[in-house]
């Protein structure tokens, strides 16, 4: 029921205030920074600085009473997982912190909150209070997954039906003999995707699982860090990141200019069994086609054959998504309900071409698929477009999560910002 | 260096000749405008530079934050020769740390490259990004490849 115009909040602050609270508008005592953060938004959106953790902070999870679990990718203070807790002006404190192990996974659903390291599921009981009851026993539901100095974060979701979905990323860029080395041939039915490369299955609510109790859920796929369950077709959505260079491992086939601009960052939206075609193929997004990759025996123009699905979207090569998130709530304007949020990490593998995302996108969807253009939602993180261009970015937005009041909370992992994004806040 | 001849040019106004005259610096070398063979490889360096390592190290040396380590004033390349040559030659498959953040990304081995381009590329990044080192020989580089298994 937000039916002022952001124009007409602007030029009524006071009248406005004073309708919300009559409406009974309670996230409007958020305050937003008079610089919204430093970030660009749509007009009447607003954001603050929750807080600052100095921490490399991955994922994060809101419980539905208000507190903020964020997780680290490396232990800070012998603390894997801080605690955070809001005054109403939206300003936190970090009160606290468990887990003695660094990870990216976090996730609040059914009164758990469940936690990854880079090699293990964790889940710890949450009280009526949405604080975690004993910090120091979590209980271990899944070990021994793979992880070998790349593509190692075990990024975590749930479904409604008590099932757990982990990413394990495959420990290569294309599964060549020798791996990111020039002219190295891809080994046939490569080998990492036996135990990587895929999303798997497990429960939910049982301890100690391992590859043999799990189930491999959709192989292909080289690394997805941002994944999310989409309520309204009940599926599974992940974003993979593309591979990685085209020029420096084949220059003859393609330029700097091309390797800047493939493969496709590509959001797969996956059912059981899903074969994206990871290292055999990637998706060109100016062809529009699944072109078979030259480790394979590609030449940037033959199709890959074979039974692998398409993306159901596709974003500019190399932007890293690191977070996904389907809003749900109504703080919003109603054209984002059940539209997807992506946080772009931002590239690296551009270069010498400019580097390209930092930012926070939203992607329009209708009836649980996307539909309609991507637009950036967030933007600067990186603190101004020369500091995009060079990849010496201030800020890395990593992590999503849904505050109960609908508002949307963004981690950033390489100085710890932790941020929140709201509509119609009184400045 | 800009402060300390500052330093040093007050001190001789100061009347402090005596003291300094025993510190006289010895007459200073520069070699990059003196010597064509090293401004010669510092060229041929930045064109290997932008062919094979600018992906991963940046154009700017800086590295990527947890996956491809900086070039700028590490041991790792201003330190012995030798083992930045094999590095190149041979690559790096083990994380390493450099001021308490920890490096990632397996290092592809660039053997294809002939001894004069590891040369010329070594000494390149040894002399930019805010680097000072003494120039790669084609010699050590061929004493490394010597040594790597066949």
């Amino acid at each position: 029921m937000l039916s002022f115009s952001p124009r007409y909040l602007l030029a009524a602050p006071v009248l406005a205030g004073s309708l919300a609270l009559l409406a009974g508008q309670s996230h409007v005592s958020v305050a937003p920074d008079p610089d919204n953060a430093g970030l660009k938004l749509p007009a009447g959106f607003g954001a603050l600085k929750v807080a600052e953790t100095g921490g490399k902070a991955r994922h994060l999870a809101v419980t539905p009473q208000g507190v903020i679990y964020v997780k680290l990718n490396r232990v800070k203070d012998g603390k894997g997982i801080l605690v955070l807790h809001s005054q109403p002006t939206g300003k936190a404190t970090v009160t606290g912190g468990f887990g003695d192990y660094g990870g990216t996974g976090m996730y609040v659903k059914n009164g758990y909150l469940y936690a990854s390291s880079d090699h293990a599921v964790y889940r710890y009981k949450l009280d009526a209070k949405g604080e975690v009851e004993a910090p120091g026993k979590g209980e271990l539901l899944v070990r021994g997954l793979k992880m070998n100095n790349q593509h190692e974060s075990k990024s975590i979701v749930l479904d409604n039906a008590d099932n757990l979905y982990v990413n394990i990323g495959a420990y290569a860029n294309a599964c060549q003999e020798q791996d990111r080395t020039r002219g190295s041939k891809g080994i046939p039915n490569c080998p990492i995707l036996d135990s990587a490369g895929g999303i798997w299955q497990f429960k939910a609510n049982q301890v100690n699982q391992t590859y043999k109790t799990g189930t491999r859920y959709a192989t292909g796929l080289r690394n997805v860090v941002g994944l999310d369950w989409n309520q309204q077709d009940n599926q599974l959505f992940v974003m993979q990141h593309g591979r990685d260079q085209l020029h420096d491992n084949w220059p003859a086939l393609y330029t700097d200019q091309q390797s800047a601009q493939l493969p496709a960052e590509c959001m797969y939206a996956l059912k059981q069994g899903d074969n994206a075609g990871w290292p055999y193929l990637y998706y060109d997004p100016q062809q529009k086609k699944k072109i078979l990759g030259p480790e394979y025996g590609g030449d940037g123009k033959k199709e890959a054959t074979g039974n692998y699905i398409d993306p159901a979207a596709a974003y500019p090569a190399h932007m890293a998504p690191n977070g996904l998130l389907f809003y749900t709530g109504t703080m919003f304007p109603a054209k984002y309900r059940n539209g997807a949020f992506i946080a772009f990490h931002g590239s690296w593998n551009r270069a010498p071409e400019p580097q390209a995302g930092y930012y926070v996108v939203f992607q329009p969807f209708k009836d649980g698929k996307p539909s309609g253009q991507w637009e950036v939602f967030a933007d600067n993180f990186a603190g101004s477009a020369a500091k995009v261009a060079s990849g010496r970015a201030d800020h890395r937005p990593c992590g999503l999560a849904q505050g109960p009041d609908g508002s949307l909370y963004v981690s950033d992992d390489s100085k710890g910002t932790i941020y929140r994004i709201v509509y119609n806040a009184k400045k | 260096m800009t402060f300390r001849l500052a330093f040093l040019a007050l001190a001789l106004a100061g009347g402090a000749y005596s003291l300094q005259a025993q510190h006289r610096p010895a007459p200073k070398k520069t070699p990059t405008k003196a010597d064509p063979a090293l401004a010669a490889s510092l060229t041929r360096g930045a064109v290997v530079y932008k062919n094979v390592c600018i992906t991963c190290h940046q154009a700017d040396g800086g590295g990527v934050p947890n996956m491809n380590p900086p070039l700028i004033k590490t041991q790792y390349v201003l330190g012995d020769k030798a083992r930045l040559a094999h590095i190149v030659l041979a690559g790096l498959a083990e994380p390493i740390e450099i001021d308490g953040d920890e490096y990632k990304q397996h290092m592809p081995a660039q053997a294809y490259l002939t001894d004069q381009q590891v040369a010329d590329v070594l000494t390149y990044v040894r002399n930019s990004f805010g680097n000072k080192a003494s120039a790669v020989q084609v010699a050590e580089v061929k004493a490394v490849r010597a040594t790597l298994p066949k």
